[in-house]
């Protein structure tokens, strides 16, 4: 399964990725993305492809 | 270690960009790399041209050869670029004002004359750089700095000028519409000929402030909740669709391409 990656020192805080999450996965703390539940994550890209700071995206988890 | 595709397209020394927070263009220029990746494009085979503006300040992190020209001015070294080599993917990357205003014309003459090259316009309906001077795009009665009192002008339907002028692919998507956005594009830089691709964009720091749009998730928010598909604007009325925004693909044909036309002329002549 893909892996949820986020690089915070790229995030400006805009909430776009929070606000069209279709699971309300994430959140904004302090003007930077924070994944909050991960588990209700169905790696659907969403977030990715809207973030206009690529500051969010899925990768291959290397472990599996 | 950013994602893959930034990796790969973006020069990633000069991220994150200078953009405001939930500036449309950053996500529209993530789309552009994978409509470039989808269509098949090799890096040597391909240049990104802009004006000046907000928008046009992409090339400076597309890892191609790019070329950062004058305000407005993007389709004519585009032009000059296309004719010199016909072989290159050239991609004009400008904004509302850089096309619409100052580069008016030669937008339309690239219509006119069809030749192969693929505009995608960051129409945030503003002069963004400079701080939200209203440009040909601002819808009448919105505000601006230049427009304190509402602006009077009639504003341009961008693929409508272009496709009236001559152009043989026109499509509107939105930066809601992202995937959309990555299809049509897609669609836009395979086709032979021009094609423009309109982007409704959001400019969040002047357009949306001046004009009291709320934040940029509600700016995003009100786009899919007025963008209206083409086919079922056609069933609308003139009144139902005030204040819409009408995407799809408005035309795609086939029409000789300029270069084509050039090289015959060069054989004609005796020059080859
Ligand atoms: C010849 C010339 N005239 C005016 C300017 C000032 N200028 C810089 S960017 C710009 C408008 C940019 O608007 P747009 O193309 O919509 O880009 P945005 O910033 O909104 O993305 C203007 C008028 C200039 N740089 N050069
Ligand atoms: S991948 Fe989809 S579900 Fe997971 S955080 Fe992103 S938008 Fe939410
Ligand atoms: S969309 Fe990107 S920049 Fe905006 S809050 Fe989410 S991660 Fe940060
Ligand atoms: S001024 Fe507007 S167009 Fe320019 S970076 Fe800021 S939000 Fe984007
Ligand atoms: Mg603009």
């Amino acid at each position: 399964m893909k892996k949820l990656v986020t690089d915070t020192s790229w995030c400006k805080g805009c909430g776009i990725c929070a606000a069209f999450c279709p699971r309300e996965v994430l959140k904004i703390i302090e003007d930077k993305v924070f994944v909050e539940k991960e588990e209700n994550c169905i790696r659907c890209g969403q977030c990715e492809l809207r973030c206009p700071d690529y500051a969010i995206w899925l990768e291959e988890d290397k472990n599996e | 270690m950013p994602a893959k595709l930034i990796e790969r397209e973006m020069r990633t020394e000069n991220l994150p960009h200078i953009w405001c927070p939930g500036c449309s263009h950053g996500s529209t220029m993530r789309a552009l790399c994978q409509a470039i990746e989808n269509a098949g494009l090799e890096r040597k085979n391909t240049i990104i041209v802009s004006g000046i503006g907000c928008s046009s300040r992409a090339v400076g992190y597309l890892n191609f050869d790019t070329i950062h020209t004058t305000h407005g001015r993007a389709l004519a070294f585009a032009t000059g670029i296309k004719l010199a080599k016909p072989q290159l993917n050239v991609i004009v990357l400008t904004g509302d004002g850089d096309i619409s205003a100052i580069g008016g014309n030669h937008l339309i003459h690239a219509c006119r004359r069809n030749i192969g090259i693929t505009c995608i316009v960051l129409n945030n309906n503003i002069y963004g750089m400079t701080g939200g001077q209203y440009s040909p795009t601002t819808p009448s009665g919105d505000y601006a700095t230049t427009a304190p009192y509402g602006n009077i002008d009639r504003d341009f339907d961008i693929p409508l000028l272009a496709k009236s002028a001559g152009a043989t692919f026109t499509a509107r998507v939105t930066a809601y519409g992202i995937n959309e956005a990555i299809k049509v594009m897609e669609r836009a830089i395979r086709h032979k000929g021009f094609s423009v691709v309109d982007v409704a964009s959001i400019c969040p720091s002047y357009y949306g402030r001046k004009n009291k749009k709320g934040d940029v998730v509600k700016m995003l928010q009100w786009q899919r909740d007025n963008s209206v598909p083409v086919k079922a604007a056609e069933k609308m009325s003139k009144e139902e669709l005030q204040g819409k925004i009408i995407t799809g693909i408005f035309n795609d044909e086939q029409y000789p391409e300029y270069t084509d036309e050039y090289e015959k002329i060069i054989e004609r002549a005796g020059g080859r």
